[in-house]
C-alpha cells in the first residue's frame, strides 16, 4: 500500500479538535448499532419512576409547594435520567473497553492522547445525558406540566451535569480493579445521593445533616435548576448552583484524566 | 543495532533512521522489562524483533508508542523525540496490536472509517483511503459482514488494513500471526512481505522464529530486556551456530553422553527436547557424532542466545 502523504501536524496542543472528533465519530458510529437498547434503559427508567411516584406516591401527596406532585416528580426525574444515562455507562463502558476489549489501547496508538479521549468520552455520554434527559419533562408535560420558555435551558443543564456524572463514572472505572468495585460505588455513594436529592420529596423535610449533605449533592442541584427552568428561576441562588454543577463537572473531567493516564500509560 | 548501535552523536536524531532508542529502561516495580536496549530500524527496512515470551519485546513496541513511559534512554520516532512529540509519531505510524482490539459489533468498513478519522485523514481522501485498505486486505467482498462474523484471518487482516489506512511511514507489528493456524499465518506473511518489498519501513515483534528468518532484513534478538544480537539472520546463523548442525535422537541417557562428548570436545549443543543438536560439529574433527546433518538455523541462535530453560 502506498504511502500516503499524511498531513504532518506541525505543532502540539492538549486538546486537539480532530482527535476529539476521531473519538467522538467512533462513539457515534457504535451508538447506531446499540441505540435502541441504550435510549430503551436511558428512558424507560426514569418514567416508570415518574409514574410509579407521581401516581403512586401522589395519590398520598397532592402537591407539593403549590404544584401537583406529578409536576414535582416530573421536573425532578429529569436528573435521575442523566444520572442513569452518564454515570452507569461511563462506568461499565469505560471498563469493558480497556479491561477487555482494549479499544482504549488502539486509539492511543493514534494520535489521541488520554485527555483528549476522556474528554471526548465525557462530551459524549453528555451529549446523550442532555437529550435522554428531557424525555421524563416531555411524559411529565404529556401528564398536564404546563410548557415554559425556561425548559429550553433543561438541555444545557443536564449537559453540564451528564458531563460531571460521566467523569465521575470513568474515574471510578479507572481506579477500579475489576467489576465488583462497582458495587462499592453504587452503593455507598449514588443510592444516597440519589435518594437526598429532592428527587421524589423535598429535602426541607430532612434532618438537618441530610440537608448540608444535599447541598454538596450535584444531582439536588440539578433536580432545583430543572425545576427552577419549569417553575421560575430563583436568581443568584440559581447561578450558585449552576457554579457547584460547573464546578463538579471540571473536578471529575481532571480526575478522570488522571485516573485514566495512570491506568492507560504506564 | 543493539549493544553495538552506532552514535549519531549530539543527540540529534539520523535522517535515515525510522527508530533510534537508546538506553531504554522500562521497570515494573522489581522487574525490569526492558534493561538498557539500543535499536535502530533504518528507513525502507524490515527489523524483527526476536525473543522468547517476557523478553520484553511487547514493552519496546508500548515505548514507541508512548503508552509506556521509559524510566531511562532516548526514544525517537520519525525524528520526534519521545514521549513529548510522540502524537506526532503516532500519527505517522500505524500500529498492528497483538490482542485484537477491533470493535466486534462494526462492520468491516465502519472500523476503517472509525481510524480513518482518527488518523485525520481529509473527507476529500478517506473515501479513497478505506479503499485501497480494504483491496489490500482482500476484504473488499466482506465490507459489510460484521467483525464478529469474520474469521480469525479476516480479523488478523482488518487489524493490518486498519494499521494501513492513513499510509503510515512506520508500521509496527507486534506478534502479528500470534495464535493463528499455518495457513492463516502464511496469509499473512505474504501480506507482510508485500509491505516490506514496497519499502514500508517494518518493526516486527515474534517470538516465532521461522516468521522472523522469511521477511525481517534484521534480526534483534532479545533476552531479558536487553538486546543479545543483532544481524541478518544469514549472518547470525554463521557467527552463532556455524554451517550445519548434527541432531541425535535417542534415549536421555543416550542424549546426556552426546552433550558430555560433545562439550569434551569443545562444540555446542542444545536440547531440541526430543533429540541433542551438535553445532558446527565440521569444527571438530574425528567426533563421532552419529545423527542427522542439517543446515544450522536460527532456532539454534535463538535458543542458544535466549537459554534453554524457560524463566
Amino acid at each position: 500500500m502506498a504511502t500516503r502523504a499524511a498531513p504532518r501536524p506541525t505543532r502540539l496542543r492538549r486538546l486537539e479538535r480532530p482527535a476529539l472528533a476521531g473519538v467522538l465519530v467512533r462513539e457515534v458510529i457504535n451508538y447506531a448499532s446499540y441505540w435502541k437498547s441504550s435510549a430503551f434503559s436511558s428512558t424507560v427508567e426514569p418514567v416508570i419512576y415518574l409514574l410509579a411516584f407521581g401516581f403512586g406516591f401522589g395519590s398520598l401527596v397532592s402537591e407539593i409547594g403549590g404544584r401537583p406532585y406529578v409536576e414535582f416528580v416530573g421536573t425532578g426525574t429529569v436528573a435521575t435520567a442523566v444520572l442513569f444515562s452518564s454515570a452507569f455507562p461511563s462506568m461499565f463502558g469505560t471498563f469493558v473497553k480497556y479491561s477487555f476489549q482494549h479499544t482504549y489501547d488502539a486509539i492511543l496508538a493514534a494520535p489521541v492522547d488520554t485527555e483528549e479521549l476522556v474528554t471526548a468520552e465525557q462530551v459524549w455520554m453528555a451529549t446523550r445525558a442532555a437529550v435522554y434527559g428531557c424525555i421524563p419533562l416531555v411524559v411529565a408535560i404529556g401528564f398536564g406540566l404546563d410548557a415554559s420558555w425556561g425548559m429550553l435551558l433543561v438541555p444545557f443543564i443536564a449537559w453540564i451535569a451528564g458531563f460531571g456524572w460521566s467523569g465521575f463514572g470513568i474515574s471510578v472505572a479507572g481506579f477500579a480493579n475489576s467489576f465488583e468495585n462497582f458495587s462499592y460505588v453504587v452503593s455507598a455513594v449514588l443510592t444516597p445521593l440519589f435518594l437526598v436529592a429532592g428527587t421524589f420529596f423535598p429535602i426541607d423535610t430532612l434532618p438537618t445533616w441530610a440537608r448540608y449533605l444535599a447541598n454538596v449533592n450535584p444531582l439536588h442541584h440539578t433536580v432545583e435548576l430543572v425545576r427552577h427552568a419549569a417553575f421560575g428561576f430563583e436568581g443568584w441562588e440559581d447561578l450558585a448552583r449552576l457554579g457547584a454543577l460547573v464546578l463538579f463537572a471540571i473536578i471529575t473531567w481532571r480526575v478522570a484524566i488522571h485516573a485514566m493516564t495512570r491506568k492507560l500509560v504506564d | 543495532m543493539g549493544g553495538s548501535a552506532p552514535d549519531h552523536g549530539n543527540g540529534a536524531p539520523a535522517p535515515d533512521l525510522a527508530i533510534r532508542i537508546r538506553g531504554a529502561v522500562k521497570r515494573y516495580g522489581p522487574i525490569t522489562a526492558v534493561a538498557g536496549l539500543d535499536l535502530d530500524v533504518p528507513s525502507g527496512t524490515c527489523v524483527g524483533l526476536l525473543g522468547p515470551n517476557g523478553a520484553g519485546k511487547s514493552t519496546t513496541m508500548r515505548l514507541l508508542t508512548a503508552q509506556s513511559i521509559a524510566d531511562e534512554g532516548e526514544i525517537e520516532v520519525l525524528g520526534y523525540r519521545l514521549p513529548g512529540e510522540s502524537k506526532l509519531a503516532r500519527a505517522q505510524s500505524g500500529v498492528v496490536p497483538q490482542l485484537d482490539n477491533l470493535d466486534t459489533t462494526l462492520t468491516v468498513e465502519q472500523n476503517l472509517r472509525v481510524f480513518a478519522y482518527l488518523y485525520r485523514i481529509g473527507r476529500g481522501e478517506r473515501r479513497d483511503a478505506i479503499e485501497a485498505a480494504l483491496v489490500m486486505a482482500k476484504l473488499t467482498d466482506r465490507r459489510d459482514a460484521r467483525v464478529d462474523k469474520l474469521s480469525g484471518g479476516m480479523r488478523r487482516r482488518l487489524l493490518i488494513a486498519r494499521a494501513l489506512v492513513h499510509g503510515p511511514r512506520l508500521i509496527l507489528l507486534d506478534e502479528p500471526t500470534v495464535g493463528l493456524d499455518p495457513q492463516v499465518r502464511q496469509e499473512l506473511w505474504a501480506l507482510i512481505d508485500a509491505l516490506r518489498l514496497q519499502g514500508s519501513t517494518i518493526l516486527m515483534s515474534t517470538h516465532y522464529i521461522e516468521e522472523a528468518q522469511r521477511l525481517a532484513d534484521t534480526v534483534m534478538i532479545m533476552s531479558h530486556g536487553k538486546a543479545v544480537a543483532a544481524g541478518s539472520p544469514a549472518d547470525l546463523v554463521l557467527e552463532h551456530a556455524g554451517r550445519d548442525a548434527v541432531e541425535v535422537y535417542g534415549p536421555p541417557a543416550r542424549l546426556a553422553e552426546v552433550e558430555a562428548e560433545a562439550a569434551g570436545a569443545g562444540l555446542r549443543t542444545r536440547r531440541t527436547g526430543t533429540s541433542i543438536s551438535v553445532l558446527n560439529p565440521g569444527s571438530a574433527d574425528g567426533i563421532p557424532v552419529q545423527g542427522e546433518r542439517r543446515p544450522a538455523n536460527l532456532e539454534d541462535v535463538f535458543v542458544l542466545l535466549t537459554g534453554e530453560e524457560i524463566d
